[in-house]
């Protein structure tokens, strides 16, 4: 597969390391009254689509961002890359 | 053995003749021979016996889709079972062999097989050997696999070696017949960046094969000068002797390329073959069409083959099976088999054709609405009976039948990506469909245009088509004219009533066996590949799935497209193992990663052990030393008596700096970082989001903005990693930069009451280290050897008083010997992973053992360190209940109650009077040694409860190596408990 790197362009995916669900960016809040409930779900549950799935991707061989990559499951069809960074920035994440 | 079966003509050199030998006999052949035709001249027609019935055959095809011409190519540890003969080129002195025969080919014990083949019939294995179960593994599988396998292993290393690389392309053309040659040349006219590769060593694909003018010109002349044309060309690159073998995501496609088989031995230097990763923006698929056979009776004689094998044979490399042939034949094609041998002067007795309306010409006699009934010949085919329309047979005495079922486009490639082909009627066969992989495009037969002005023209227009797409103008091409003929082919795919109608011939599968798996009801198709293992050999079923399909269609009373074809995968013919290992094998496996003393240590002696890439000292022999847990137990000794320096480069080194760098290390490790001095270290303990350890070190604070953070050895990339996860996508705005500088810093411990003193001589006088300036868990920049920059740490992973000194990565040579020349006076020691591990076993200190991916902080009894004020990766789940019971496993030290015996790691621990089961289980003992300072065997290692459990005396077993004996439940610390020697 090749992943178009927003910085550094198309790059080969032997290049990365590849962790999964990129909605482990949206890590809970620890002093919420259900943090342990919401950890859990956050640690163990994740939608398995066939179809479009937003993952993250490292580029371990490379840059060593962090990238969200929008694949579809049934053809590798990419059709997004962003940096983890920006993703996480525009989630509202922050310090 | 003269070349009787030799033409006139052909694309061969008759001027370099050359000598080979099969099966012991010595014959001639030329240059451009494949081992076939070489052999096909020779009048040898049997190359081989059939994998179960062991069967005699000769070749079906000329070409890489071959079942049954499989030989043994070499000698020696270059020996290479299962070459398709028709595929290996010729060379001076080649040397082969037939194989799954003995003790010969004409004569073959095992032929037994095929007397008792009623016993044999599809799902045999299946059906026989089902009883007694506890047979399988000691009676029948030894049994099949002996009888199993066509060729055999040389059982030594390759001596060849195979590289990999990587190409890139605008345009990559798959197959170099009229359709790709129209391709490359219309792309590379057009100056985009070509590739065309083909398997054959002869670039021009049927081109070659044919009798038929392309213009003024015969059809080979017009693909040699379009080759030689294209070879001048900087933007392509034509690649002969090149497979595609697969088609992969994104446009990417994989090419063993055969640089040297061609040759006896590779030349100096060069590799025997080269797997090319191919990047593509488009890719044209002009892999042309296979002919298929018609089923029956007794049709796998050697002499039968494909009319376009035989026509191959006769037009490019000037043989014939025999000098008398017939054809057999459900369309136009079979006819010019028969009249280019004609033309060759091979006298051809008929064509069996099944339609009623077939062809007449004068040239031949047309035998039409018959079929082929029988034929005879024990090692080779003699007769052909021909059961005319009226029922009545008549006998053709010939040694070569070609037969022809229609054409197959090879849509191979085109499923790779899960596409599946569509059915055509009109040239009765499969054609690409569905969903192509991306970027790929069909031209000519392999797209269903079978005839060469289609083929032709579909290469061009395809180009055209992709070129346009990635944004390159092209201009026509002025293609010579070409034959046209229309396809005209009905369906016929077996002679109903043959007893032994064979489809797969590697295999043994017959159309009998298809209709018996129906009936047995594997009525899917992918049941039916594998019970029948039709299609499961070497040649994957080039020749024979279609049939097989046909056959499962009409006794299933359905359509062939209703029925489906099997998966294609890659790759498209068999690729040897060492073309995917590369230059990845033996000590090349993986880099070896050095430590900066590497050198000195094997001027020592050292005896080293891998450490994931890297290679550390394990123990260091001196003279006399014959057992290694003499030079272990002298070197922990006198490291705690005096001094001992150990490199410990390989663990992981990440620098953190920023603003926020201590407040991202607070989120990194489970305990408080925030509030760590500037020229501290702490010890660290890092946690997975689920609460269990991952990681431990240290964090030493080199300034306000500045840490230097350790990981272990194993986990140093997986840390990095994380941390950087953590930082991107968790906290994004924190100023905080992150590098690993493991490999920056060269890093010596030193330990031991002595080590002081040692430093003291190493490093400039004007840096305090006595115990006052520099204590315990002090760290800062220094300089060492008059002004060169370096780092000290007091940390301690050996229990004594000992430092980490670090200096860049090119000094840690000089370093370890001055530091050695500096200790001599205190008999400093090196010393390897083992003593580091007693040592840090006696202190009760954890390592990877301990931190094994199913372990807390609290197992650790480091419960108390996971702050509760602060967020941080792992906190929240290391709360779960389910990780705080009461009877949690807590790590505890272990003494034998026997002072004797041995406390072997994995061992398991029982309470006493409990019976020995999982139910019963305790915990286990994770990390062993033998203690030279305890003079006993020690271990530690995780207890239930076990902080509780001081004293007591519990049993210690492993069922499998034969361990029970009773242990004594100590603390973890054996050595230094109260820990004075490391403030000393």
């Amino acid at each position: 597969m090749i992943i178009n790197h927003p910085l550094l362009g198309p790059r080969d995916s032997a290049e990365f390391t590849y962790m999964g669900d990129a909605r482990l960016i949206n890590r809970p809040d620890w002093q919420a009254d259900d943090a342990v409930a919401q950890f859990t779900d956050y640690g163990y549950l994740r939608d398995n689509p066939a179809g479009a799935h937003r993952e993250l991707w490292f580029h371990e061989g490379g840059d060593r961002s962090w990238l969200v990559v929008t694949r579809d499951t049934t053809t590798h069809e990419i059709t997004n890359v962003e940096l983890a960074r920006d993703v996480a920035r525009a989630e509202g994440r922050s310090k | 053995m003269t070349q009787s079966n030799r033409l006139d003509g052909g694309l061969i050199d008759r001027s370099e003749t050359w000598s080979f030998r099969f099966d012991g006999k010595w014959m001639k052949g030329h240059k451009g021979d494949t081992l076939a035709s070489a052999l096909l001249a020779n009048d040898v027609r049997l190359m081989g016996r059939s994998f179960k019935y062991h069967r005699p055959r000769g070749p079906l095809t000329a070409g890489s889709e071959e079942p049954n011409a499989i030989v043994e190519l070499r000698e020696g540890a270059r020996k290479e079972p299962n070459t398709r003969a028709t595929t290996a080129e010729l060379f001076d002195g080649l040397r082969a062999n037939s194989q799954n025969r003995w003790p010969s080919l004409a004569f073959d014990a095992m032929a037994i097989n095929d007397r008792l083949s009623q016993f044999f019939a599809a799902g045999f294995y299946y059906k026989t050997f089902m009883w007694p179960a506890a047979f399988w593994e000691k009676v029948y599988e030894p049994i099949i696999r002996k009888a199993a396998g066509l060729g055999t292993l040389s059982h030594k290393p390759d001596p060849d070696t195979y590289d990999k690389g990587f190409l890139h392309c605008d345009v990559l053309i798959i197959g170099s017949g009229p359709a790709g040659l129209a391709a490359a040349l219309t792309a590379g006219r057009s100056g985009a960046q070509v590739i065309i590769a083909d398997e054959d060593f002869l670039l021009g694909g049927r081109l070659n094969a044919e009798s038929f003018a392309l213009g003024d010109d015969p059809a080979h002349v017009w693909a040699a000068q379009t080759v030689a044309e294209l070879q001048t060309m900087p933007n392509v690159r034509v690649m002969p002797r090149t497979t595609i073998i697969g088609a992969f995501d994104h446009g990417i496609y994989g090419a063993v390329e055969r640089v040297s088989d061609h040759l006896a031995t590779p030349e100096d230097g060069k590799p025997r073959q080269i797997l090319w990763r191919i990047y593509s923006k488009r890719a044209i698929l002009a892999a042309g069409a296979t002919e298929r056979p018609i089923a029956f009776e007794m049709n796998d004689r050697p002499g039968i083959m494909l009319a376009s094998a035989m026509r191959s044979y006769a037009n490019r490399w000037a043989v014939t099976p025999s000098h008398q042939v017939a054809v057999f034949t459900n369309n136009d094609d079979g006819h010019r088999t028969a009249a280019d041998l004609l033309a060759k002067g091979v006298t051809v007795a008929a064509v069996v054709d099944t339609r009623s309306d077939a062809p007449k010409t004068s040239d031949y006699e047309t035998i039409a609405g018959a079929t082929v009934t029988n034929t005879q010949g024990r090692l080779g085919l003699t007769a052909v009976e021909v059961t005319l329309a009226s029922g009545t047979t008549r006998t053709l005495a010939v040694g070569g039948l070609g037969v022809s079922g229609g054409w197959n486009p090879n849509v191979h490639m085109t499923c790779h990506q899960r596409g599946r082909p569509t059915w055509n009627a009109d040239i009765a066969a499969f054609v690409p469909g569905g969903a192509l992989p991306t970027g790929l495009s069909v031209a000519g037969a392999a797209n269903g245009d079978l005839s060469t002005h289609g083929a032709l023209m579909g290469g061009m227009h395809t180009a055209q088509s992709v070129l346009n797409d990635i944004g390159l103008a092209s201009d026509a091409l002025t293609l010579p004219p070409a034959e046209d003929a229309p396809v005209n082919v009905t369906p016929f795919w077996h002679v109903a009533g043959a007893k032994r109608a064979w489809l797969d011939q590697q295999n043994d599968v017959t159309a009998k066996d298809v209709v018996l798996a129906h009936k047995e009801n594997f009525t899917s198709v992918e049941h039916l590949k594998r019970y029948t293992t039709l299609g499961m050999a070497t040649d994957q079923g080039k020749t024979s799935n279609m049939a097989g399909l046909a056959i499962m269609a009409e006794v299933a009373g359905k359509q062939i497209p209703d029925v489906g074809t099997t998966m294609f995968r890659p790759p498209y013919t068999p690729t040897a193992i060492g073309a995917f290992a590369g230059r990845s094998r033996d000590k090349d496996f993986r880099p070896v990663r050095k430590t900066p003393s590497h050198v000195y240590a094997e001027e020592q002696g050292a005896v080293f052990v891998e450490v994931g890439m890297w290679l550390r000292a394990q123990w260091f022999p001196q003279p006399g030393e014959t057992h290694w847990r003499e030079s272990v137990d002298r070197e922990v000794a006198q490291t705690r008596k005096s001094v001992g320096i150990c490199d410990v480069t390989t663990l992981g080194k990440i620098d953190v700096q920023g603003a926020d760098a201590a407040e991202f290390l607070n989120k990194i490790y489970c305990n408080p970082f925030a509030k760590v001095p500037v020229g501290k270290v702490r010890y660290g303990l890092m946690l997975r989001e689920d609460g269990i350890a991952m990681d431990d070190g240290t964090a030493a604070r080199m300034a306000e903005d500045h840490f230097v953070v350790t990981t272990t050895t194993a986990n140093a990339v997986g840390v990095y990693r994380h941390m950087e996860f953590v930082r991107q996508c968790l906290f994004p705005d924190m100023d905080v930069q992150l590098i690993s500088t493991t490999e920056a810093w060269a890093q010596f411990s030193v330990a031991g009451p002595n080590a002081r003193k040692l430093l003291q001589k190493v490093v400039d006088p004007e840096h305090d280290i006595s115990n006052e300036g520099f204590p315990y868990m002090a760290c800062g920049d220094i300089t060492v050897g008059g002004g060169l920059r370096a780092r000290l740490f007091r940390i301690s992973f050996s229990g004594e008083l000992a430092y980490e000194i670090a200096v860049p990565t090119r000094y840690g040579d000089a370093l370890v010997r001055k530091m050695m020349a500096a200790g001599e006076e205190f008999g400093a020691t090196m010393y390897g992973t083992e003593a580091l591990g007693v040592m840090r076993i006696e202190k009760g200190h954890a390592a990877g053992n301990e931190l094994n991916g199913t372990t807390t902080a609290l197992n650790l009894g480091m419960a108390r360190m996971v702050s509760k004020k602060k967020d941080s990766i792992g906190s929240t789940l290391s709360e779960r209940a389910g990780l705080n019971q009461d009877d949690a496993l807590k790590l505890v030290g272990f003494k034998p109650v026997d002072s004797k015996n041995p406390v072997p790691a994995g061992s398991h621990l029982m309470t006493k009077g409990d019976p020995v089961d999982a139910a019963h289980d305790q915990g286990y003992v994770t990390s062993a040694c033998y203690s030279p300072e305890l003079g006993h065997h020690i271990g530690i290692g995780y207890l239930k409860a076990g902080d509780t459990r001081l004293g007591e005396t519990v049993r210690l077993v492993s069922p499998l190596t034969g361990v029970d004996h009773d242990v004594q439940v100590v603390s973890a610390h054996f050595v230094d408990p109260e820990g004075d020697r490391v403030r000393a």
